[in-house]
């Protein structure tokens, strides 16, 4: 018997990768808006664990163990400046922030 | 070229691991469409830790001890619970109105466009176009279940620089965060009141007393304007 | 004999270095005489060479003396050297000979001027590009001293620079002579492309190689530049601005020197003339063209220098009707014999000057003679040598010219000898009307109180070139093979490319007594029209006071046209095209951001749809580049 092929990973991965988009781009609050990244950054992760499987290549799972690194950095800053808006304006959504504009 | 990705169906595959993947893969389609569709965040990082440990379970499932494990705890474990502390810091454990998005275009296209991600991307990967190069470039992925020695080797060899590289990125970020969060330190001028303000305004938001985000790092600087704006 | 050709161009150079840096703390007058002492120098060590030279046999009067190689670039061996032979050594000679004089007088007449150390530091760096120019051994480093004797030209025209009408003149000297340089250049392409080698004495050996199109087009374009630093027909007209310089400078460079630096370049070039016989037709017919046009504008103009400064346009044409018949040796012998009376012609003229305190026009002086007899005793010896009177030198010397003429074309003949009826005629109005007469300027207020005469400083050189400018005949007497000195020295160098002429000595003396006629004729004539009034309008045509009209035609032709070029091109290709393309690019990018800045609408989720659908473009890309 052999193990789940990594097709079916691979389409689990991009169908979690197709969720945290369109989590992103539809949800307002910004910490939400956060997560959906995080589930993308797995879907992409998870990808790169089944290619390391299926390529036999341990260079895979090296590459996830830096995004892991990078997300928490990313994380770590990305959530100081929410921090950092919510401390001007309560009730900030992603849509309320766009002084920003052309 | 690949020959593309031939989906054995599961059914063919062993039971035990064909159950795994598919509870496990039950959980992390659940977990993340909870974290799109709940309406408190509290709820989204709840469903997000359940997401998490699904995706761990695939590691594991895959021959990647050490990665679940690190998914575990420092995913599932430091940032979420990070993410938490700042919903809880700031308030905002609220619902939010999902009924009608302001932004009227905004929600059929982002439907559209993550399905035609979706979709590309499967027809990508079942008609074989990848191209994947050549297996074991880098060293062959370890035969028992739990070696991490492999992992390591090849980190602290081949990927040196990068970690080197990632380590001072950690740095840069910590100091990044604590620049960002810290309340500006008013001067001894600016006295009781300074002070005072300073504080509110670290908890309460008071847009007037922070006109700077905190990103300055010359509280000299800082202190004179401020007292140049609110005379007391 | 003595190798050391590279101390006379070292001599003035390192005064020039000395003056240049501390030329202002040695101050007046020392600077003047330091700098004459290096000229003097360079003449003592010429001197020595030709000392040396004369013990030599014929044959072996000749060396090149290389330094070392300036640019080495594949077949191009440019080399810094000398070439010393009887020809660049006459030159040499009377080049320091004369600098020499004109610095001693230089002292004297520029003695109350502020740029004191500044006019002699020119002078020196002139000398020393003048010596690079007669004796390098390769046309690149003749160009260096041909191009640095322009530029001294330039500073010293524009020496009172503060005047508007000093630092025009130079800058029309400077751009005529461009004129001219462009044909050097070009000349020297030719010859390197069909030859490979820029070295003279190599380019004259191999000769032989050159097509008869090719050499043609090599003398053509030398002689280009030869009227454009020569003042000939048709870029002659920036010689009588450039007499906005200093007197000395005049006498110096305009005069004695640096234009004649076209004749010798012909010379020097001649065995490619004898190869380009139609080139010495033309050179030959513009000679004598140049000579009696500047002939006739000299006898009709009212500046004491401009009047002189045409007469150095009409010998200098003199001196190319030789080259063009082919009597290099007569070239040479009238350009060191006009050296000499041109140079006292100035130098007299620049005394006058001083005396009457900077005053030109020869309309307002008269009666001088009491006042300055020396400067009119040397104005004198100037005029009639210049005439052609016998037996002073321009006798010998034009009458050399004119006795090859004759025998190359009677035309020519006939126009070199009416041209001299007018030298004579001009050079005597000029001496009549400013030593003659009423004291004018005593009416007209010129200066309070009497002229005074020079002080010795200036006097000394008139003496000196006085002579000179009386005996200059000695050096090539026509009686005896045993006289011709000039001819029998120059001999190695033009003898086998010189044209004989065919005139017998019976003929010879015929002519002779024809050029003194001539000239007692021209000097009569002003006599007669001069001696007593100066004012003669119907003898001055306007058409001949404004030079025949050719600054104004060159000005309708190229200054007008080229105004009108800059302008179209300013106002049209300029203020259009160019203006319209940037303004274009600029309203075209403006257009377009205010379209784009819709796109930047601040919401961070629109941006995030970007990203996705640069997501979906790229794997669409993918798909169809998969084939799929």
């Amino acid at each position: 018997m052999t193990d789940v092929s990594g097709a079916w990973y691979l389409s689990l991965a991009a169908a979690l990768f197709g969720i945290g988009a369109f989590g992103l781009l539809v949800r307002r609050n910004v910490l939400v808006m956060f997560m959906c990244v995080e589930l993308m950054l797995n879907a992409a992760n998870l990808t790169f664990v089944t290619f390391a499987r299926m390529l036999n290549d341990i260079a895979g799972q090296a590459v996830v163990f830096f995004v892991l690194v990078v997300a928490a950095a990313e994380v770590v800053v990305g959530l100081a400046i929410i921090v950092a808006i919510f401390r001007r304006r309560r009730e900030a959504t992603a849509d309320d922030l766009h002084i920003l504009r052309g | 070229m690949h020959p593309g990705l031939v989906p054995v169906p599961l059914l063919a595959t062993s039971l035990p691991d064909a159950i795994t993947f598919a509870v496990s893969a039950v959980i992390v389609i659940a977990g993340a469409i909870g974290v799109v569709v709940a309406r408190n965040p509290v709820h989204s990082a709840l469903m997000l830790v359940m997401t998490l440990f699904g995706v761990a379970v695939l590691f594991v499932e895959q021959r990647a001890d050490f990665l679940a494990a690190v998914q575990v705890i420092v995913y599932a474990g430091a940032i979420v619970v990070l993410f938490l502390f700042v919903i809880m810091l700031l308030g905002v454990d609220r619902r939010e109105a999902v009924s009608a998005d302001p932004l009227p275009w905004q929600r059929p296209l982002a439907l559209v466009l993550s399905f035609c991600a979706l979709g590309s991307v499967l027809a990508l990967g079942f008609s074989g176009a990848w191209s994947t190069g050549a297996a074991s470039v880098t060293g062959a992925l370890p035969h028992r279940a739990g070696d991490t020695a492999a992992l390591g080797k090849v980190v602290f060899t081949t990927y040196l620089l990068p970690f080197e590289v990632t380590a001072a990125l950690l740095v840069i970020a910590v100091v990044a965060a604590v620049l960002l969060v810290r309340v500006p330190q008013l001067r001894e001028q600016g006295g009781q009141a300074g002070a005072e303000r300073g504080g509110a305004a670290g908890l309460e938001g008071d847009p007037e007393a922070v006109s700077d985000p905190g990103v300055d790092g010359d509280p000299q600087g800082l202190g004179e304007r401020d007292r140049e704006v609110v005379p007391s | 004999m003595l190798h050391a050709a590279y101390l006379m161009p070292l001599f003035p150079l390192a005064g020039f270095a000395v003056l240049a840096v501390f030329g202002r703390k040695i101050g007046n007058p020392l600077a003047g005489w330091l700098a004459t002492g290096t000229v003097t120098a360079s003449f003592a060590i010429a001197l020595v060479t030709l000392a040396g030279m004369i013990g030599e046999p014929a044959s072996h009067r000749s060396f090149v003396e290389t330094l070392f190689t300036w640019i080495p670039v594949s077949a191009l061996h440019v080399q810094v050297g000398f070439l010393i032979d009887p020809l660049s050594l006459v030159m040499v000679l009377f080049v320091t000979g004369v600098s020499a004089v004109i610095h001693w007088y230089s002292i004297g007449y520029m003695a109350h001027d502020e740029g004191y150390a500044r006019f002699f530091v020119y002078l020196n760096l002139f000398v020393a590009s003048m010596l690079i120019l007669v004796m390098a051994s390769n046309l690149v480093f003749t160009f260096v001293g041909w191009e640095g004797v322009g530029l001294c030209s330039y500073f010293l025209i524009a020496f009172w620079y503060d005047r508007p009408a000093a630092a025009s003149a130079g800058k029309k000297a400077f751009i005529m002579n461009r004129v001219g340089d462009a044909g050097f250049l070009l000349a020297m392409f030719v010859l390197f492309n069909a030859l490979h080698t820029l070295s003279i004495p190599a380019i004259l050996a191999h000769l032989g190689d050159l097509s008869t199109g090719t050499a043609t087009a090599a003398a053509l374009l030398l002689f280009l530049a030869a009227t454009g630093k020569s003042a000939q027909i048709p870029l002659f007209t920036w010689l009588p601005d450039a007499m906005e310089g200093p007197t000395p400078v005049s006498a110096l460079i305009h005069a004695a020197t640096m234009v004649t630096a076209g004749v010798y370049l012909m010379v020097r070039m001649s065995p490619l003339l004898h190869r380009a016989t139609d080139v010495s037709e033309v050179i030959a017919i513009v000679g004598v063209a140049t000579a009696l046009v500047a002939a006739t504008i000299a006898s009709t103009q009212n500046d004491i220098k401009k009047v002189i400064a045409y007469s150095t346009v009409s010998q200098i044409g003199y001196m190319f009707l030789a080259v063009g018949v082919g009597a290099y040796t007569a070239a040479i012998f009238l350009m060191v014999a006009h050296a000499f009376y041109k140079s006292l012609l100035f130098l007299s003229a620049g005394s006058v000057i001083h005396g009457l305190h900077d005053e030109q026009d020869i309309k307002k002086m008269g009666g001088l003679r009491k006042f300055m007899p020396w400067t009119f005793a040397a104005f004198m010896a100037g005029w009639l040598a210049i005439a052609g009177v016998p037996p002073l030198s321009a006798f010998w010397a034009k009458g050399a010219v004119l006795v090859h003429a004759f025998s190359y074309d009677i035309g020519l003949w006939i126009v070199g000898a009416i041209t001299a009826v007018f030298t004579a005629y001009y050079m005597g109005r000029e001496f009549y009307i400013v030593f003659y007469g009423d004291e004018r300027w005593r009416r007209l207020e010129v200066i309070k109180g009497d002229p005074h005469e020079s002080p010795w400083v200036m006097r000394g050189p008139l003496v000196i070139l006085s002579v000179l400018a009386a005996i200059g005949g000695l050096l090539d007497l026509p009686f005896h093979p045993h006289l011709d000195f000039l001819s029998s020295w120059l001999a190695p160098v033009v003898g086998s490319v010189s044209r004989h002429s065919s005139v017998g000595v019976g003929g010879e003396w015929a002519l002779a007594i024809t050029d003194s006629v001539l000239a007692v004729i021209g000097v009569t004539l002003a006599w007669r029209l001069w001696r007593v009034t100066a004012d003669a309008r119907h003898l001055e045509p306007a058409f001949l006071q404004r030079a025949w009209l050719v600054d104004e035609t060159y000005d309708k032709i190229f200054a007008r046209g080229g105004e009108a070029l800059a302008g179209f091109l300013a106002n049209v290709v300029e203020a259009k095209i160019i203006d319209g393309a940037v303004n274009g690019t600029a309203s075209g990018l403006r257009w377009m951001g205010s379209g784009l800045r819709r796109i930047q609408t601040g919401y961070v989720r629109n941006y995030a749809i970007g990203i996705v659908l640069g997501l979906v473009a790229i794997l669409a890309w993918m798909l169809v580049r998969a084939g799929v």
